[in-house]
C-alpha cells in the first residue's frame, strides 16, 4: 500500500546522522577544503564505522514473481541514502574520505570470498575503474591482467581513484582478454606496496577537495593469482560485465542521495539568510504575489523533494529485492541536474555571500557538481533511462 | 488494516482500483476524446460509467448514503491520474459530486450532512460544484476579494468567481468567501436569486469541460448554509486537498503526454532511423520519464500526510507548484517531438499543452 511517510527509524538515523554532520564534518569542511591532501584526522573515528558499506553479499535481486505479495522491507539502502544526505549536508569530501567505506569497500563486501573477506574485509580498498581514455565507457579499459603461474601480472594506468592516498587496497579492473570484450573484464585486489604499483600523482579538484584523487600506474604489477575477485571464467555473453555493471544499479542512489544532501546544505543557508532579512516561509502564498526571488527559493525546495523522493524509491526497490536499474538512473539524472542548478541558483540568491569563501555556500556549488559526473555522468544516466522507457537497445541508441 | 510502513508499491486492492479506472477510461473517453473536446460536452454516460464505479459513494459515510468505506486521498489520487491520463476535463468532470461533498463530509454540521449529502447518494451521477478561482489579477486563493457579511440569520455575499465546472447543471455548489477575513465556504443553491451565472466560459484548455463565472450581488444564504456552522471550517484543509487533486491529475496529463511522444519517436522514422535514436529526443523522453515519477512520488506523499491526518500544508504546496510547472515543461516537450505534427489538433499533444497549462493556474476545480 502507497505511503510515503518517512518511519521513525529512518528519523532517529537522520538525526543521529545530523548530530555528527553538523559537530563533525561542519567546522572542519573549509579547513580540508583549503588544506587539499591533507589526511582528515578528525574522521579517524570513524574507521570500521558501517557508514558506506554495504549488505555482504546481497541477493541477484531480478524481477519479482507476480504471486509474492508486497511485503515492505527495512532495508540497509534506505538507511543508507538517509545517513548520506546527512553526512553529506555535513561535508561530501569529507564522507567520501571516512576510513574503509570506499568503493573498493563496497565491492569486496558485495562478490568476495570468506578468504578474501578475512584479508581484506577490514582493510581500506579504493576502487580503480576509470583510464586516462576510458571514462564513461568503462567496457573499453585496456589495464591489462595475465596469469603467469600463480600470479596475475597487471600493466596499464588508472586515474580518478577515490582515496588514492590514504586507501591500503585498490581493487583493479583489468580485462583478461581484449577479444572477449566487456566480458573479459574481471577485477582484482591490489596491495598498496606490491612492486610496480604506484602512486603517481594526485589531482587538483574543482571541489570535494577533502576527498584525494590519484593516479596509478602498473607496470608488471604481480598480485597472487587468489586476489581475483568473483570467477576468472570468461563467459561469450556480456553477463559477467552486467554483473559488475548491476552493482552501480545499487551505489547510483547514493551519489544521487549526495547531491540531495549537499542541495539541502545549501537551501538552509539560503532559508536562514533569508529569514534574516524579513522573507517569511509560507507554503500556502500564491506563486503571482511573491518576488522572483522567493518563488525560486520554492522552487528549489520542490525539486529538492522530487530528488529525495526519487533516491528513496530506488533505494527502497533495492531493499525489497526489485530490479531497479531504471529508478536508479533516474534518481541519479535528476539529482545530479538539479544538484548543480540548485547549488548555483543559491549562490545567485545570496550574492555577496554566495561568492565570498567566508562561507561555505560557493563550496557546495564546487562539491556538487561532481555528482553530475561520477559514477556514470548525467548524460549517461539520460541515456539508461532513455533506453529502458523506449525499449531501445545500446545499438539502437548511441 | 495492513501496517503503515513505508512504500512506493501499490496494494493489491490499489492496483485493482487502477486498473479498473484504466480500463474504464479506455471503454469511454479514450474511444473518441478529440471528438468530445471539439464538441465541447463530456457525454453523460462516461460520466455514469464512472459514478458507476462507485468510488465516490464509498467514501460517504453510510448514514447519509453511501458506502461508509472511509475517505482515501492516496486512492483518489491513484483515481485521478488514471482519469486525467485520458483526459483532463474528463478526470475533472468525474470528481465533481466528492467536490462538493467531501467538504460537508469533513467539516459540515450534522444538519448539513443530513440535509446536502443524501440526495447525491443516487445510482445516478449528480454534479456539485465549488467556486475558489476569482477573476481578477493577482487571485490568490488566501486572500479572497468574494466576501460574506452576517446580517439577521443570512450572511450576504458579494463578488466573483470564475472555473467554476458545471456551475449551471449542479444544484449546489460550495462558494469560498471571507467572512471579516476568515476564509469560508458557503452552501449557495442553484435558484438563489442572488447568484447569476454567466454565459459558459471560453478557455484556453478543458475545452469539454462545461465551466461559468457567477456574480454574487447581494446573495443571500441562510446561517445555517454557512459550512461548518458560525465557527467556520478549516479553510486550508480545502485547498491541501484541492491542490494534491491536482496534482494528481497533472501526472496523469503528463504521463499521456509523455507516452504519446514515447511511441511516436520510435515509429517517426526520419534520415533512415527512428527519432528516439537520436540523443537530442531520447534525452528529452527520459526527462518525461523521470519527472512524472517526481510528480507522482510528491503527490502520493501529499496524500499520504492527508490520508494519516497530518497537516499537508508543505507537501501538497510543493507537489502543486512541481506539478504545475512540469506539466508545462513536460506537455511542452510533447509537443515538440511531435514537430509539426504536434502542432496540428490531429494529435493530442497539442490538448494536453493546452491543459496542462491549467494547472499552475487553476485552483480548488478537483478534490482527492
Amino acid at each position: 500500500m502507497v505511503n510515503i511517510e518517512t518511519p521513525d527509524y529512518l528519523n532517529t538515523i537522520k538525526n543521529s546522522m545530523n548530530g555528527i554532520a553538523k559537530g563533525i564534518l561542519r567546522p572542519v569542511a573549509r579547513k580540508y577544503d583549503e588544506n587539499e591532501h591533507e589526511y582528515p584526522k578528525e574522521l579517524d573515528m570513524f574507521r570500521g564505522m558501517p557508514i558506506m558499506s554495504r549488505p555482504k553479499k546481497k541477493k541477484d535481486g531480478g524481477e519479482k514473481k507476480p504471486d509474492e505479495k508486497p511485503k515492505p522491507k527495512r532495508g540497509a539502502n534506505l538507511s543508507q541514502v538517509v545517513t548520506i544526505e546527512e553526512m553529506c549536508w555535513g561535508d561530501a569530501g569529507l564522507l567520501l574520505s571516512i576510513p574503509n567505506a570506499g568503493l573498493g569497500n563496497a565491492a569486496i563486501a558485495a562478490v568476495a570470498t570468506d578468504e578474501q573477506m578475512e584479508k581484506y574485509g577490514k582493510k581500506w580498498a579504493a576502487m580503480a575503474i576509470t583510464e586516462p581514455g576510458s571514462g564513461s565507457d568503462s567496457g573499453s579499459i585496456t589495464t591489462t591482467a595475465k596469469l603467469e603461474g600463480d600470479e596475475w601480472v597487471l600493466n596499464g594506468e588508472k586515474i580518478f581513484v577515490t582515496c588514492a592516498e590514504r586507501c591500503d587496497v585498490v581493487v583493479v579492473w583489468a580485462t583478461i582478454d581484449k577479444k572477449a570484450g566487456k566480458s573479459g573484464i574481471k577485477s582484482f585486489i591490489v596491495e598498496k606496496g606490491t612492486p610496480g604499483f604506484k602512486l603517481e600523482k594526485l589531482e587538483h579538484k574543482l571541489g570535494i577537495r577533502a576527498s584525494d584523487t590519484g593516479t596509478f600506474v602498473l607496470d608488471n604489477c604481480r598480485i597472487p593469482k587468489t586476489n581475483l575477485l568473483g570467477s576468472a571464467e570468461v563467459k561469450t555473453e556480456t553477463e559477467g560485465f552486467k554483473g559488475v555493471m548491476k552493482t552501480f544499479d545499487n551505489t547510483r542512489p547514493l551519489v544521487a542521495s549526495m547531491a540531495t544532501g549537499i542541495a539541502r546544505a545549501a537551501i538552509d543557508f539560503t532559508r536562514e539568510k533569508l529569514q534574516e532579512n524579513g522573507f517569511v516561509l509560507d507554503y500556502s502564498k500564491n506563486l503571482n504575489n511573491m518576488s522572483s526571488l522567493e518563488k525560486e527559493f520554492y522552487m528549489m525546495e520542490a525539486h529538492l523533494e522530487a530528488m529525495r523522493l526519487l533516491v528513496w524509491r530506488a533505494a527502497w526497490m533495492a531493499d525489497n529485492e526489485q530490479f531497479n536499474n531504471l529508478e536508479a538512473s533516474m534518481s541519479k539524472a535528476k539529482a545530479g541536474k538539479y544538484g548543480t542548478m540548485i547549488t548555483q541558483k543559491c549562490c545567485e540568491l545570496l550574492g555577496p555571500l554566495g561568492f565570498s569563501c567566508e562561507h561555505l555556500a560557493e563550496k557546495w556549488m564546487r562539491d556538487s557538481k561532481i555528482m553530475d559526473i561520477f559514477e556514470g555522468t548525467g548524460q549517461i544516466q539520460h541515456l539508461i533511462v532513455a533506453r529502458n522507457v523506449l525499449g531501445l537497445s545500446s545499438k539502437d541508441l548511441k | 488494516m495492513e501496517e503503515r510502513t513505508l512504500c512506493f508499491a501499490l496494494s493489491e486492492e490499489q492496483s485493482i482500483m487502477k486498473e479498473t479506472t484504466a480500463k474504464l477510461v479506455q471503454d469511454t473517453i479514450a474511444q473518441n476524446s478529440h471528438e468530445v473536446d471539439e464538441k465541447r460536452e463530456i457525454p453523460g454516460e462516461y460520466l455514469q460509467k464512472f459514478w458507476e464505479l462507485g468510488s465516490i459513494l464509498s467514501a460517504v459515510p453510510e448514514e447519509y448514503g453511501g458506502y461508509g468505506m472511509g475517505q482515501s486521498p492516496i486512492m483518489s489520487s491513484i483515481i485521478l491520474e488514471e482519469l486525467a491520463f485520458g483526459d483532463m476535463s474528463f478526470a475533472i468532470a468525474c470528481t465533481l459530486p466528492s467536490l462538493f461533498l467531501n467538504p460537508i463530509i469533513e467539516f459540515g454540521t450534522e444538519e448539513q450532512k443530513k440535509k446536502y449529502i443524501p440526495p447525491y447518494c443516487t445510482d445516478k451521477y449528480k454534479s456539485g460544484t465549488l467556486a475558489i478561482c476569482e477573476p481578477h489579477f493577482g487571485f490568490d486563493p488566501q486572500s479572497l476579494k468574494t466576501t460574506a457579511q452576517k446580517k439577521g440569520g443570512s450572511y450576504v455575499i458579494n463578488g466573483k468567481k470564475c472555473f467554476i465546472p458545471y456551475a449551471d447543471e449542479s444544484d449546489h455548489m460550495l462558494v469560498a468567501a471571507s467572512v471579516d477575513g476568515k476564509n469560508s465556504l458557503f452552501i449557495v443553491s442553484r435558484n438563489n436569486p442572488g447568484m447569476s451565472i454567466g454565459q459558459r466560459e471560453k478557455n484556453l484548455g478543458l475545452y469539454c469541460l462545461k465551466s461559468y463565472s457567477a456574480d454574487f450581488n447581494n446573495c443571500e444564504v441562510p446561517a445555517e448554509d454557512r459550512l461548518g456552522g458560525d465557527d467556520g471550517l478549516n479553510y486550508s484543509k480545502i485547498l491541501q486537498k484541492t491542490r494534491t487533486a491536482l496534482s494528481a491529475i497533472a501526472t496523469g496529463v503528463s504521463r499521456a503526454s509523455f507516452e504519446y511522444a514515447r511511441d511516436y519517436a520510435k515509429e517517426r522514422s526520419q534520415f533512415g532511423e527512428p527519432i528516439a535514436s537520436r540523443q537530442a529526443v531520447a534525452f528529452m523522453i527520459a526527462e518525461m520519464a523521470y519527472e512524472v515519477d517526481a510528480m507522482r512520488l510528491m503527490t502520493w506523499k501529499a496524500a499520504t500526510a492527508l490520508e494519516v491526518g497530518n497537516d499537508a500544508t508543505r507537501e501538497s504546496y510543493l507537489a502543486k507548484i512541481f506539478a504545475g510547472d512540469m506539466t508545462m515543461k513536460i506537455t511542452d516537450y510533447g509537443v515538440q517531438i511531435l514537430g509539426g505534427h504536434g502542432y496540428v489538433r490531429d494529435h493530442p499533444v497539442e490538448r494536453f499543452y493546452r491543459n496542462g497549462r491549467g494547472i499552475a493556474i487553476l485552483e480548488g476545480m478537483a478534490a482527492v
